[in-house]
């Protein structure tokens, strides 16, 4: 069966968190799951290589970023967001 | 220690995004000139980012013959050049005694790297099955040094540092102790970098460090760093030396300080920092309060510009804000392994010339970072006595330099 698309950004989550993914709840924060921000660039560059994106993530000022990084839900609905944007599979 | 002896700078070079030759580099820094622009060396339609601070007015083919060129990546060529700029304003003359007796010290991060994308490219990409024979010649790091050693005929102690972005302050620093402790009487010493090809920006990239747009440094909108290149060379002499000759002396550098964070790869520390310029305030037997300017390191990153300005405030105390900060990688990028001696070569300029030069960029006033005197925007003609060049590296390689002005004596 294939994975949604928010499956497929908490496995990239939890691999960085080294969590099990069942603890990467939508509601987390990922600073909640201990990702730092060399582990935030390290999501970010899974992402698009997941999906084949683009992400416009500037480590400099994160909360100014286009992309949104605050919770697991946040980043699900960004991503989404891209597809549809940038017609990536 | 003994301080019998001192050092002095008595030549410089450079090749810079201002500028081929000191006079160039030294007008811009004076007029506040941008020379970070788009790149035109090469093609940046898959780059996301697609400005730098590109020497692009040096092309080998103005310095070199062909024959000489096959045997000298970007980082040599701009080695060389600075090195023969820099021996020529010295009129250093290397008898057989003085070879022996000269140290040639750079910094270099990424050495050849041009030459290495160059050959990447025709062995994965062109499917060639063979490259270049001089391809190892001209990539190993220490090429520019010997490159420079070769051409002027110095036999004393010649190696590169490669400590990212502290490798020339790295670098100056062991020829200036070379030079006070009497192992050597002069040095030519500095650094090169030539990193700017499709490969070098695309690994910056990932790191999510860079602007795209310009480099800020202290501004509050700052966005990150934006690369640069070039080289300069400074000729450090004993004193005694240097005045029996009757070179003109253009500076003392009078101490050095060097720690390591031990810490984290890429995010600064305070406390490492704090110690290395304290270690160099030290070694110069200089007073936090005869200090007038400071190079910053200046990334324009927000990580690196806030911890800087609190490095100042607690190295410097109440005297933090009275004195001039500026970041010259506003104007030349950030050359990575060569950026401490693009930035000696300014603190030079502020000391003998009188004009402090600026941050350029500068738009909106952090609170992080007020009430530090950044130098926004212009440059400045006043006298100073004392300066700090601050260089802090990825991996927490902290290296500082401290100059006085000559003033005969």
């Amino acid at each position: 069966m294939t994975k949604t698309v928010g499956e497929k950004v908490k496995e990239i989550i939890a691999e960085q968190a080294m969590v099990d993914v069942a603890e990467v709840k939508d509601d987390a924060t990922l600073d909640d799951l201990g990702l730092d921000s060399l582990a935030l660039v390290e999501v970010v560059f899974g992402i698009e290589e997941a999906f084949d994106l683009s992400v416009p993530y500037n480590a400099n000022d994160p909360s100014d970023s286009e992309f949104d990084l605050s919770s697991v839900q946040s980043v699900i609905s960004a991503v989404e967001g891209l597809i549809k944007e940038q017609g990536a599979a | 220690m003994s301080t019998s002896r001192r050092v002095v700078v008595t030549g410089l070079g450079v090749v810079s995004a201002l500028g081929t030759g000191y006079s160039e580099h030294a007008s811009g820094l004076k007029e506040g000139a941008q020379g970070i622009k788009p790149i035109q060396r090469f093609d940046t339609d898959r780059l996301m980012v697609k400005i730098a601070g590109e020497a692009a007015q040096f092309e080998g083919t103005d310095h070199f013959e062909k024959s000489e060129l096959s045997m000298l990546d970007r980082v040599s060529q701009m080695a060389l050049v600075a090195s023969n700029e820099a021996m020529a304003a010295s009129g250093l003359e290397i008898d057989d005694a003085l070879a022996l007796r000269t140290a040639t010290i750079l910094g270099s991060a990424m050495g050849g790297l041009n030459t290495l994308d160059e050959a990447y490219f025709t062995s994965y990409h062109d499917m060639k099955n063979r490259v270049h024979p001089f391809v190892v010649p001209r990539l190993m790091s220490n090429a520019p040094v010997s490159q420079v050693s070769m051409k002027h005929g110095l036999k004393g102690p010649a190696y590169v540092v490669s400590t990212a972005c502290s490798s020339a302050n790295h670098a100056m620093g062991q020829a200036f102790q070379m030079v006070r402790s009497g192992a050597v009487d002069a040095a030519i010493t500095g650094g090169a970098e030539a990193m700017l090809c499709f490969g070098g920006i695309k690994a910056w990239e990932g790191l999510r460090v860079m602007s795209k747009e310009a480099c800020r440094p202290f501004s509050k909108n700052r966005n990150g760093m934006v690369i640069g290149e070039g080289s300069a060379i400074l000729i450090f002499e004993e004193l005694e030396r240097a005045k029996a000759r009757g070179a003109s002396v253009l500076a003392e550098i009078s101490g050095f300080g060097m720690t390591a964070d031990a810490g984290d790869i890429v995010q600064p520390s305070q406390e490492g920092a704090s110690r290395a310029m304290r270690l160099a305030l030290d070694d110069a037997g200089m007073n936090a309060e005869e200090v007038g300017y400071i190079n910053a390191h200046g990334t324009a990153t927000a990580m690196n510009d806030r911890v800087e300005a609190a490095t100042i405030r607690s190295v410097l105390g109440d005297h933090a804000n009275g004195v001039m900060v500026s970041s010259t990688k506003s104007m030349h990028g950030h050359a990575i392994g060569a950026a401490g001696a693009l930035e000696a070569v300014a603190t030079v300029m502020a000391l003998s010339e009188g004009v402090v030069p600026p941050t350029i960029g500068h738009e909106e006033d952090d609170p992080d970072i007020a009430p530090l005197d950044i130098v926004p925007n212009q440059a400045r003609e006043v006298t100073v006595d004392a300066a700090l060049s601050n260089s802090f590296a990825f991996g927490g390689l902290n290296a500082v330099l401290a100059m006085r002005r000559w003033i005969g004596a």
